[in-house]
This record gives structure tokens, sequence and C-alpha cells, in this order.
């Protein structure tokens, strides 16, 4: 019970601190818009192509969201020491993370919904498989989420957080299918798109909102959850080996 | 809080810890009483971060064991974490806060509730005179003020152990001065401190037992009462003189052989003698070669003469150390 007191407590403060100010709500709302802005201008195929692109957005939106912010506020306060506060405190470090990260997962879902939002007015989104698309926007927050912890454990200072985060998110932007279908690239970047989380998360929203998924759902589902596990646990063991040396 | 039975608030046996080839703590033994209020000084690079990161679980030893209220921590640094208070020597806590929601906040990492720490968050407030700044963010309080609320973070939970690594550094008079009646008051309430400082004074006028780490070695753990009969017997005078130094110490020693003379600094000399030193010849031996003495003062030993002696690092370098740091201040 006690440390879940102290679980729930770091969430909120992490609202109250980072995720609920002006600066990022904004970020929430205006890169969403921006993203899709540019896709369809870019597709020029007017509002039929709205359900072709918004999966890209979501996605995207999400991803940078999450990474962003989880990294740099991690690194931040662990720059100024206040995270060895965390660290002192009687809980599990496994409970510690997920509260440093359950604020960021919960920013990303709701950064997915700016989109979808939007999206609304232009499109039909009762097509929307909601059984599908609820679990996928979940599991691509916390996978990003994760890949925003992975990164901030693996730097020391902000500005390195943020060259390092973009080190995973561009070469994920372009080869987990949103630009190019996977087919369509050579195989052996295929094999590489294969490798990255949002792939798999990009199919799935995909499949959700307008054609037949291209990797069985399944299959998609249990590659985000290893991902996320993978990421998850290979953190903890940089934060035991780094930051309590 | 520590069981009735523990009477031994940390136990530490055989600790080491190494940084690739350097040996920051080179296998420490030592234990605090519960109840005590215990220093540990020594100069920068000594080994005491290092020391107390492995006490509180920010470290873990490469040998030996720390047990912190009877239980083991060596395996597991958060074992007793429960037990502890920790003031860093930084103030770290969160700018965009404010005091009290700092102290709230650090209050529920402890598993408090939103009654008890609301209630203790405004008990230290106003015990620590910050109650009107309560309201105020964190970030733009004074140095004293964050000194004084990171204090109050530490003990939010009323913790067994205290830890206070440099609580007075970097701040103004008033504010130690005030630092060290709460550190007092805290013991006195059955607070057992550990206490890391820079500041030998503040440490002599606090502590029970005192503890000196020297290149990851303790050199001397004792009451203070003890470390200070060293200078029974002792007798010094400290001369202000209008000459340069350098050869005034082989003036006096060539007709007192018995004396032990030191330039302390620019126009100062200290002359220390196991037997009472007349102070009269000395001044006309100096005067009559011409040197002008402003002043001729006896003076008591102090711990600072004891820690240099034991240690052989002079303190008021030990306080340029820290001030190089960049972290300054005066006890």
């Amino acid at each position: 019970m006690k440390a879940w007191i102290a679980f729930w407590n770091i969430m909120v403060k992490d609202f109250r601190a980072y995720y609920l100010k002006p600066p990022n709500i904004s970020w929430g709302l205006i890169f969403p818009l921006a993203w899709a802005g540019m896709f369809f201008i870019r597709s020029g195929a007017g509002l039929d192509s709205v359900p072709a692109l918004l999966p890209g957005v979501i996605a995207v939106s999400v991803l940078f969201g999450t990474t962003s912010l989880l990294s740099v506020t991690v690194t931040f306060e662990k720059k100024g020491r206040s995270f060895e506060r965390l660290l002192l405190a009687p809980i599990p470090l496994e409970l510690l993370m997920l509260a440093k990260t359950g604020g960021a997962i919960l920013f990303g879902v709701a950064n997915a919904f700016v989109p979808v939002a939007m999206a609304a007015f232009l499109m039909d989104v009762s097509v929307i498989n909601w059984a599908t698309f609820v679990p996928a926007i979940v599991l691509i927050a916390i996978s990003s989420t994760f890949l925003g912890l992975f990164i901030a454990v693996s730097v020391s200072e902000v500005f390195e957080a943020q060259t390092f985060s973009n080190f995973f998110r561009f070469p994920m932007l372009f080869l987990c299918g949103l630009f190019f279908p996977l087919a369509q690239l050579p195989v052996w970047l295929r094999w590489l798109s294969y490798a990255l989380p949002l792939t798999y998360g990009a199919d799935l929203l995909h499949a959700a909102i307008h054609r037949p998924a291209a990797i069985p759902s399944a299959l998609s589902f249990g590659m985000l959850v290893a991902f996320c596990i993978l990421l998850f646990a290979f953190s903890l063991r940089n934060v035991r080996c780094k930051w309590i040396v | 809080m520590i069981p009735d039975n523990v009477m031994t608030a940390i136990e530490v046996r055989g600790i080491s810890k190494r940084f690739d080839d350097v040996e920051a703590v080179a296998g420490i033994d030592f234990d605090v009483r519960k109840g005590e209020l215990f220093g540990f000084l020594g100069p920068n690079g000594a080994g005491k971060s290092t020391t107390i990161n492995m006490l509180i679980g920010l470290a873990r030893p490469d040998a030996g064991t720390i047990r912190i209220g009877g239980i083991d921590c060596s395996k597991n640094p958060k074992a007793a974490q429960h037990l502890m208070g920790v003031v860093p020597d930084e103030s770290n806590l969160y700018p965009e806060l404010t005091g009290f929601d700092n102290l709230c906040f650090c209050g529920s990492l402890y598993g408090m509730s939103r009654r008890d720490r609301e209630a203790r968050a405004r008990e230290l407030l106003d015990r620590f005179g910050l109650a009107a700044a309560g309201g105020r963010k964190f970030g733009g309080y004074s140095k004293g003020m964050k000194r004084k609320l990171t204090i109050a973070a530490g003990i939010i939970h009323s913790p067994a152990i205290l830890f206070m690594d440099e609580p007075t550094t970097g701040i103004d008079v008033a504010s130690a001065r005030q630092i060290r009646q709460l550190i007092a008051d805290l013991n006195a309430s059955g607070t057992t401190i550990f206490l890391t400082t820079h500041y030998i004074e503040e440490a002599q006028r606090l502590c029970e037992r005192i503890a000196f780490i020297v290149k990851g070695r303790i050199v001397r753990i004792d009451t203070i009462e003890q470390l200070m009969r060293r200078t029974d017997g002792r007798h010094v005078v400290q001369f202000a003189v209008s000459n340069s130094t350098d050869d005034l110490c082989d003036l006096l020693l060539g007709e007192w052989p018995g004396l032990h003379c030191q330039a302390i600094a620019e126009g100062h000399i200290r002359v220390e003698s196991p037997k009472p030193v007349r102070v009269g010849p000395l001044v006309r031996l100096l005067e009559d070669r011409g040197v002008e003495v402003f002043e001729a003062r006896k003076i008591q030993p102090s711990l600072e003469d004891v820690f240099v002696e034991i240690t052989g690092i002079e303190a008021d370098a030990m306080k340029q150390e820290k001030a190089n740091s960049g972290k300054g201040g005066g006890a």
C-alpha cells in the first residue's frame, strides 16, 4: 500500500511538473496538427487519403511525444540530482520506473487521440476497429516511452538525450511502413524494419483503420509486448549498473 | 523504527569500493550507536561521499558488510531505506514545485498518507521558519532557504537515522547557526545522525564521536573528549608581526630549541611548547632584532589541531578545497 502511495504521487508530480505545463500541452496539440497537415498536403489525394494518413500521424505523434518528454525529464532530474530522491525511496526499483514512465504513457495515449479528434471532422471514424486500435495505441505508447527511458539511462546530458532520441526515431519513421509499404523496401531494409517496434504498431493502426494487416495482428501485439519487456528490462539493468554503482 | 534490541544504528565491516584504478574506500570499519551524532570528516576525495553513498544505497560496496538498524544492506541496498532520511550536499528538490508541495511529495515517497504528510509539512515549514514561503516555488528560494527545506524534506517521515552531507556548506552564518541548532534538537529527540562536514568546529560543537577518513582509510575514531586529550599539556602562542616570517622561526628556535615554531601565514607565526610559554622573552628577542610585534596571543588548542596532527592535512587547505569545488560558504 505504501509503495503504491509513492507510485501514484510520482505520477501525479510528473503530470503537474511536466506534462500539464502549457508548452507540453501545446506540443501535444501542435505537433500532431503539423504532421497531419504535412502528410495531407504531401499526399495531394484529398479527403479520401485521410484514413490512410491517420495511422502514420498517430504513430509519429505518440513516438515523438513520449520519447522526447521522458528522455528529457529523466535526464534533467538525474542531472539536477532530484532523481536521487526517488532512488532513495523505499520502493522497488521496478515500481519506481513504472511510476516515472506512467505519466509519459498516459501523455502518449492522450496525444494519439488528438489526430483522431481532428480526423473525426474529415472522415467517418466509425470504420475504426477500436478493439484493435486502443490496445495498439497503448502498446505503442508504452514501447515508445520505454524507448525514451532506455535513451535517458544511456546518456547524461539533456542535449545528448535529444540527439540520441533522433538516432532511433528517424530511422523508425522511414522504415516502419508509414511512408513506404514494407513490401516495397529492399529485403535487407525490410529485416531492419522488422527489428523496430513501430513497424508492428503502425501495421496494427493501418489494420484498425483502413486496410488488412500486412503482419498477423497477434504477432504484432506479441512483438510490441516483447519490445516493451526488453526495453524496460534493459533500462532497469542500466539504472542498476550506472546509477547505483 | 529500529528494533529495541538493536543498539547499533549503523554497523560497517570491511567495506571497500574501487573505481577503475582508484581505491575510493579501502576496507573501513565503524559503528554508530543508536541515538548518536557521529561525525565523518575528511578532505575532498578522501572517500566520504562514496562511504555515505554505500550506506544510503546509492552505491554497492565491492566487499564488506553494512547493517542499518540491524538489517543487512550489503546485497540489497534498498533493504533499510525506510529507516533513513538523507540530506544530500546539494539542495536537490524540485524547482517547479512549491516548498509545501515538495515536502508533501517527499512524504509520499515514504508512504505517508495525504493527511499525515500535509500536517507534517506544515509543522516543518513552521519549525524551519519557512511558513510564509511554503506556497512559493522552490526554484525561487535563497540558498539558506533551499538548504533548510532540503533538511525538512530529509526528516518529513521522521526517520530513525539521518544522513547529512555538508548541511551548512555555502550558506550564511545565521542560517548555518539555525541549522546546527536543528541538528542538535533532532539528535536530542532521539534521531541517530551521521554527519559529514568540512567544518571541524561544527563537528566539534555537534558530534559525540568523530571518524577521520583520509585516502579511503579511517585514521582515527574517537570521542571529542578523547581526541582533545591529545592537546592536554600543549601550550600555543600566536604572534602577529611586521616582518616576513621566513627567518623568525629559525631565530626563535636558535634561542629556545625545545619550542615548535611554524609560520602559519604572512606576518603570523605559531609557537608551541609542552611547557607553559613565557611570552615576554620571546617578544623581547623579536623586538631586539627589529621585528615589530603587534599581537601575542595564547591559543587554546582545538580539534582542528588534532585533525592536522592525525591526518597531516591542514584544515584550511580542506576548507579551500571545498571552496574551490564551487560550494564556498562558512560554518
